[in-house]
């Protein structure tokens, strides 16, 4: 092995890395709540008894589970403002992140929605409960229960993939590395620590929806 | 920790990473061309008019035709591997080319890593955006956002002259960052003269105007350190390709102006 490695060349890139992986975590932290939002309304819509809602919802989780992330990326920062929509490379990935796990969300509760027995909705409603208490309690809470550990990975999924946002000029983690690459032409030693920090980020948000998850699906 | 000791804890984990990657041989690079009979060289793909994809699917520019020369000096095979600005030196440093022609500028960051042959090309970098937008120096930058491409010249160069409230958007490459810049995402752009040029030719809405020149920056070919055979041998291809008149022919078909007499050797 002919290889020196030389660590200390990242020393004063430190805050570089850190704010990078900051920005990783607030925007899978964000892009968590709100796309496990959409994905919940998206699956109430999927399975509604309206129709242009159902296809509505039907178009968006074709559209965005069939097409690449990147592409999406691309269309909404530098295909938007041609029609005055003008968002920073922040909120462009942001709304990215949002809007693609929303789709993968919606077909991940739809699939936990459809594994509930039709009879213990019957059963729901000969008890007196109204639409939305049998939707919440008897199909929304088990549901999700069930697919949990699928939406958890989905959610990582999804911050493994925003490495690519650094593309429009987003400052992640991955921005962070190359950034540094590009100044002091460590790339081994850079991408090492950087695959370790997602490595890490990826363990921690797992433990933190374990005991989420451990804490609302308790009784189960 | 200290590098031994993670040298030692690398081993464990990335022996087989490192065994199946080809480090910057300890040999005569030179002797390792002439071996294989073929020379690799990073070029640029989204570089007009140094490296572009021509209408026939071939790459075309002045760094092709550079490479291309370099080639039949040494006297073998010619291999283009296409690079982005970013990614031009860890090719070089992970051996998976044996030179680098990709308008390559001078830079003591890089010069710390890597050998320079002499000067090949003239090179400008300036910044550029729309006649409305008034800027005559460094100092007029303040408050504004400014696009570059990641690891470039430009980069650096801005990053230095920077006023504190100077935001600094950096795009993965120069095709990046001129989608950014038609698409207005980024007011003002550093970047260097062909750009800038490429840009005009596509006769966008919001022109690109020269605002203030950066950096007066030629090319070179790069290559490992510690290589004085191969150095010599490409200082010697360049030399005669200058006192032929054939780096004229170049400079005049894909620049447009006649070659500056005042290469750095």
């Amino acid at each position: 092995m002919t290889y020196q490695f030389h660590f200390e060349s990242l020393a004063g890139y430190v805050d570089v890395l850190a704010r990078g992986a900051l920005l990783t975590v607030v925007l899978t932290a964000i892009a968590t709540v709100v796309g496990l939002a959409i994905g919940v309304a998206g699956a109430a819509a999927r399975r509604s008894e309206i129709a242009p809602l159902r296809v509505l919802a039907a178009t968006y989780v074709e559209l965005i589970r069939n097409t690449p992330f990147l592409v999406q990326l691309f269309f909404i920062y530098f295909g938007l403002p041609s029609i005055g929509v003008r968002l920073t490379a922040n909120e462009a990935a942001l709304l990215a992140m949002i809007v693609n796990l929303g789709a993968y969300a919606t077909e991940i509760v739809r699939a936990g929605i459809a594994s509930i027995a039709k009879g213990q909705i019957e059963a729901g409603l000969s008890l007196g409960l109204t639409r939305r208490q049998v939707f919440v309690h008897v199909v929304l809470v088990p549901a999700l229960a069930k697919i949990y550990p699928a939406l958890t990975s989905q959610f990582i999924i999804v911050m493994l993939g925003s490495s690519v946002i650094s593309q429009i000029s987003a400052e992640d983690l991955t921005y962070a590395a190359n950034y540094i690459q590009a100044r002091n032409f460590r790339s081994f030693e850079v991408y090492l620590v950087v695959t370790a920090m997602y490595l890490a980020l990826a363990a921690g948000f797992r433990a933190i929806f374990r005991s989420v998850g451990n804490r609302v699906f308790a009784h189960r | 920790m200290t590098t031994s000791m993670t040298r030692a804890a690398m081993l464990g984990t990335v022996g087989a990473v490192l065994a199946a990657t080809r480090l910057p041989a300890s040999a005569d690079a030179l002797a390792d061309v002439m071996k294989a009979g073929v020379v690799r060289v990073a070029v640029p793909q989204d570089f007009p008019p140094f490296g572009s994809v021509g209408p026939d699917m071939q790459p075309q520019g002045y760094d092709i035709d550079m490479a291309g020369l370099v080639a039949k000096g040494l006297g073998v095979k010619l291999q283009l591997v296409p690079v982005v600005s970013a990614n031009r030196l860890p090719y070089l440093q992970t051996n998976k080319v044996d030179i680098i022609i990709s308008t390559l500028g001078k830079t003591a960051e890089r010069a710390a890593v890597i050998d320079f042959s002499s000067a090949y090309a003239p090179y400008y970098s300036a910044v550029f955006g729309p006649p409305s937008i008034a800027v005559r120096g460094p100092a007029d930058l303040a408050g504004r956002t400014i696009g570059v491409a990641r690891g470039t010249l430009e980069d650096t160069e801005v990053t230095k002259i920077a006023p504190p409230t100077l935001t600094i958007s950096r795009y993965e490459d120069n095709a990046t960052l001129i989608t950014a810049f038609l698409s207005g995402q980024v007011p003002l752009i550093a970047t260097g003269t062909p750009i800038a040029a490429a840009i005009l030719a596509r006769n966008p809405p919001i022109k690109p105007a020269k605002k203030f020149l950066l950096k007066d920056s030629p090319c070179f070919i790069g290559l490992s350190k510690n290589e004085p055979k191969l150095l010599a041998k490409l200082n010697a291809i360049i030399a005669a390709a200058k006192k032929d008149g054939v780096l004229a022919g170049m400079s005049r078909k894909w620049l447009g102006y006649p070659l500056p007499p005042d290469l750095p050797v």
